[in-house]
């Protein structure tokens, strides 16, 4: 192991020369965290006796689920043992972590557009995955020096030769170009830290402009407020100076500027080309919002650094405590999460079936799953999420448009069109199940871009796909259908208009909300006649019969009967069984209070929830 | 549980307004039957367990025993009993004179009320016209009659093993021996059983003349040999609208015999035939239950006995009470049993018992078909023939 570099150069007085910004493309679970866990032992800034495994990821849920959701950037002093700057000149690599899923593809594009070079990592006995690539393709549109790696050689699957051949056709270079490394044990990454440093280019920037930062994240800190990462384009900002966010006008004073390495760790400022962090006292992260530029507020910069976008969410759900008394903790939870994540967006809604909640706008579907287990797991909260839907927008013949966010909102009326979002997908995927993926594609109405041979027996197929049909159930059906080896990636390309129409549930003639779905009209009648039967089976019998009718406007397009109950009473009751027949009431009485009324009629919570869970099968129980 | 079985203070307060009764059981059996789960032993399964103690030969005493102890327990409570209900298990297979020496301690300590009703189970199989004149010459005057099905396959499959006919001769018996009251038990919806078979069981018990039926849904208790047998697949699950049905068909046969409802599962021909002592648990009165897990109930304070015959005899042997545990009511709970009691009998409940809740339920439940016009006018919850096999619906939203 190389000795700890000296001489290092400080913040705010480095020669952007010396400087490498880079990040780590992979795929969940292809050892990223553990890549740069062996940096930061390489390097020297956490010693062995601090040293913990996945070192960067912070939440516990990132550190179970393997995912990374908020990126970082980590200062690494490295000095060179081979190659033409020789050794004896320290070198700083900002390392930026990039969020590796789909839902977080701004976020991506952002912490990119922070670096010269990203190494993009693959598992030898994988291969690529469908984000990784898409990835790979923002990476390449930044103009990213790519240096290709393949981690895990030392597993007995590995196939580097295989893999190998297949970075180097997509980056454009030589199998052997390809770096092979082990994460676990180190072998192999001194050799890819002399390379970032031979291969990535050091940032350009205009040392005497007025200085110019982006934003490449922004987290909440109970402690601190909001804590900002940024890159200095240009100028230098120093300590205490105020500043200017360019999206907003907003202007704040600047409490503290540093670096991290990783923990933060104060420093006079930030030149040209250096990534930190700095703090102003906001307290929430929507008023420091990735991709903006931060100027000086006196004599700073006119023109912003290009590439903002406001987050816009894609996928809406209903999310309501099971326990209604809890509304104002979800409430809470939400403001907090809030904090944290721009891109959550939220408003009160009030469901006649499940009481009152919030209809929360998401990025995509990891991002409602990562928000819901959180509010689960961090407030305690138990909660009923209702199906995620999209938004449409809707064209009225009388010309007025509505932009629908909850299928109950759907206009009644005569309807000109429906406008849906729709996505390119990218899906990687062994040869052998073009067929099947082909045809889940087809029945969820996708159209066929193209498809490529990535090697002799992998290969990437494109599809235009309504993201409705994306966000209910696909991944799970495409994994199924593929034995758990195709990976999915998709972007927002747009709007199509459809043949949409709007599905209600009755439960005894009273509409149930929570069960409302938009559909393809050529769905609607499968989709009624799911619904219908499976909730026949979890509907208990009431004292009066319950039809449960599936309607497109007035028209029923299902039905089902839950017969009367005829029977509810126990045979006998004499003096032993007294007490025990009380208690039994009182349970029941527990019981009663679950159950949620729909007019008159008693549903079960289990009811909404294997409905609306997005697994189409749920696990109905068998009504007693 | 006190040892000594002591009672707070504010059970015995206003008693004398309350019938006092006697509930003594016999926790034996020949053999068990399959959809039992009373507590009942079978001489094999009391062998090597509870040793000398659980046998069946001294039982009698150990029940005198804790006849005495009740005696010291409620001290000057000058009651005589109202009634006294021998059950099991099955009573008959100990000799007519255990059951007679048992009751004889009840009058020894507490003395009977002039026309007390004295009940007796007995099982089709285990009596016959002798030992029938010896219980009524000890002072029994009631019995009931396990009869459940005139069918055999139905009776197979309940585990019985008394022949069909024979519960028809043993009323005849009863009566040739001088009881005034005779009960038959039925049992419906056993698997297997159809709306015929069910006919025949209720014409067979109405031929034979009783002054009382109980007809009851068979419960498929968990734990029992018949609820494994249904897990397997063995024998089917009657459906809850079967029963429905084959309640129905009871009340019809039942109503054209004479007989009127007068609880969920009870009916009689004349209000005397009614069973008394099974009043008294519907009504709160009092009545201590005498024998392994018998349950007791005094003044809003409930216990219960250690349900193993060794246990039971152990305690009483030591002079300790063999109450096992108890709870003592409090108002609501009071308010809530008398709903869920009285409710299932045919003079209702008085509709002042409920809370506002409740009270806008009641309403509901008369709209719904459920109560009866008439009474609900005058201030009681009676239940039409739909709500009783809804009862414990109803009771659910009378008691909010």
């Amino acid at each position: 192991m190389p000795a700890t570099p000296t001489n290092v150069p400080e913040p705010s007085r480095t020669d952007p020369a010396l400087l490498r910004n880079f990040c780590i493309i992979a795929h969940i679970d292809h050892g990223k965290s553990t890549l740069a866990d062996r940096m930061l032992q390489l390097t020297g800034v956490v010693d062995q006796r601090q040293m913990r495994a996945q070192y960067l990821d912070r939440m516990d849920i990132e550190r179970e689920r393997g995912i990374t959701i908020k990126s970082q950037a980590v200062r690494l002093p490295w000095d060179p043992s081979e190659g033409e700057e020789g050794s004896g000149t320290t070198h700083i690599l900002n390392m930026i972590d990039t969020p590796g899923h789909v839902d977080f593809t701004y976020e991506v594009s952002r912490s990119l557009a922070a670096c010269e070079g990203c190494i993009l990592l693959v598992d030898a006995a994988q291969g690529i995955e469908a984000q990784t690539l898409a990835n790979l393709y923002l990476a390449m549109e930044h103009d990213l020096t790519i240096i290709p790696v393949l981690n895990k050689i030392d597993l007995p699957a590995a196939q580097p030769e295989k893999f190998a051949a297949e970075l180097a056709n997509l980056v454009g270079c030589d199998p052997e170009d390809v770096l092979k490394v082990s994460a676990k044990t180190g072998v192999g990454v001194p050799e890819l830290l002399d390379k970032v440093v031979r291969e990535v280019p050091a940032p350009v920037g205009v040392k005497d402009a007025p200085a110019r930062a982006m934003i490449f994240d922004s987290v909440y800190d109970a402690y601190r407020g909001v804590v900002t990462y940024v890159k200095v384009v240009d100028g230098t900002l120093g300590k205490r100076e105020r500043i200017r966010m360019m999206s907003t006008g907003a202007a704040h004073e600047l409490l503290e500027i540093g670096t991290n390495s990783p923990e933060m760790k104060p420093a006079d400022g930030l030149s040209v080309g250096e990534v930190g962090y700095l703090i102003t006292g906001v307290k929430d992260v929507r008023q420091s919002k990735v991709g903006d530029t931060i100027t000086q507020l006196n004599k700073g910069a006119t023109e912003p650094l290009g590439g903002y976008k406001d987050p816009k969410p894609m996928v809406f759900s209903g999310l309501y405590p099971l326990d209604g008394s809890d509304y104002p903790e979800l409430r809470d939870a939400l403001d907090k999460l809030q904090l944290n994540d721009a891109a959550l967006v939220y408003e009160p809604e009030t469901s006649a079936a499940l009481g009152f909640g919030f209809r929360v706008g998401f990025l995509g579907l990891l991002h409602l799953e990562v928000i819901r287990e959180r509010l689960e797991r961090e407030f305690g909260l138990e909660l009923i999420a209702t199906a995620p839907n999209v938004v449409y927008r809707v064209d009225m013949e009388d010309g007025t448009e509505h932009e629908v966010t909850n299928p109950s909102e759907f206009p009644t009326g005569k309807i000109d069109k429906v406008h849906e979002p729709v996505v390119r997908a990218t899906i990687l995927a062994p040869s052998e199940f073009i067929g099947a993926i082909m045809e889940l594609c087809q029945t969820r109405r996708g159209n066929l871009l193209g498809m490529d041979y990535l090697s002799e027996d992998r290969v990437e197929i494109r599809y235009t796909l309504p993201l409705a049909e994306v966000v209910f159930d696909f991944f799970d059906q495409l994994k199924s259908k593929t034995r758990g080896y195709a990976s999915l990636d998709y972007e927002p390309t747009g709007e199509q208009s459809a043949d949409l129409v709007k599905v209600d549930i009755l439960l005894h003639g009273d509409k149930v909300d929570a069960f409302s779905a938009i559909c393809h009209k050529d769905k609607a009648y499968a989709y009624g006649v799911r619904l219908v039967a499976k909730l026949r089976e979890l509907i208990p019998r009431q004292s009066f019969e319950v039809p449960i009718q599936a309607a497109i406007g007035s028209r029923v397009i299902a039905r089902e009967t839950v017969r009367a109950i005829r029977k509810d009473v126990l045979a006998k009751c004499y003096g032993g069984d007294i007490s025990r027949k009380r208690k039994l009431l009182e349970k029941q009485k527990e019981g009663k209070k679950r159950m949620k009324m729909v007019g008159s009629v008693e549903v079960p919570q289990e009811a909404f929830i294997a409905v609306l869970s997005s697994d189409s099968d749920g696990d109905a129980k068998a009504k007693k | 549980m006190p040892e000594d079985g002591a009672l707070p203070g504010h059970a015995l307060a206003g008693a004398a307004g309350r019938p006092l009764g006697f509930y003594l059981h016999v926790p034996y059996c020949a053999t068990r039957c399959g959809y039992c789960d009373f507590n009942t032993y079978t001489a094999s399964e009391l062998r090597g367990s509870g040793g000398a103690l659980a046998s069946r030969d001294n039982y009698a005493d150990t029940v005198v025993a804790e006849i005495r102890l009740a005696r010291k327990v409620l001290g000057d409570d000058p009651r005589p009993v109202e009634t006294v209900f021998v059950g099991g298990g099955t009573p008959t297979l100990l000799p007519a004179a255990d059951l007679s020496r048992m009751l004889a301690a009840i009058r020894e300590e507490f003395g009977l009320a002039p026309g007390a009703e004295i009940t007796t189970e007995a099982n089709p199989e285990s009596v016959d016209p002798r030992y029938l004149a010896e219980l009524r010459a000890g002072g029994f005057n009631r019995v009931s009659f396990g009869m459940q099905s005139a069918r055999q396959h139905v009776l197979k499959i309940l585990d019985r093993t008394h022949t069909p006919g024979r519960p028809e001769a043993c009323v005849a018996e009863a009566r040739a021996a001088g009881f005034e009251h005779v009960n038959l038990d039925l049992i419906y919806g056993t698997p297997g059983e159809t709306d015929d078979d069910w006919r025949a069981s209720l014409d067979a018990a109405l031929g034979a003349g009783p002054d009382h039926v109980s007809a009851y849904a068979l419960i498929v208790e968990e734990g029992t040999q018949l609820a494994r047998r249904i897990r397997r697949g063995e024998v089917p699950m009657t459906d809850d609208d079967v029963h429905a049905d084959r309640y129905l068909l009871a009340e019809e046969a039942l109503t054209a015999a004479g007989f009127r409802w007068y609880e969920v599962s009870n009916w009689a021909t004349t209000e005397a035939a009614r069973c008394r002592h099974n009043e008294l648990y519907w009504t709160g009165a009092d009545w201590w239950g005498a024998g392994p897990g018998a349950h007791s109930h005094v003044g809003g304070v409930r216990w219960w006995n250690a349900k193993h015959p060794g246990g039971y005899a152990q305690a009483l042997t030591e002079g300790r009470s063999p109450g096992a545990g108890r709870e003592v009511l409090a108002a609501e709970d009071r308010r809530v049993e008398r709903i869920l009691l009285e409710l299932r009998l045919a003079d209702g409940c008085p509709l002042d018992l409920l809370a506002p809740a409740g009270a806008r339920a009641a309403a509901r439940a008369l709209a719904d078909g459920l109560l009866e016009r008439a009474p609900y006018e005058a201030g009681r919850a009676v239940l039409t023939l739909r709500g009783r096999l809804l009862a414990d619906a109803v009771v659910r939203d009378l008691v909010d």
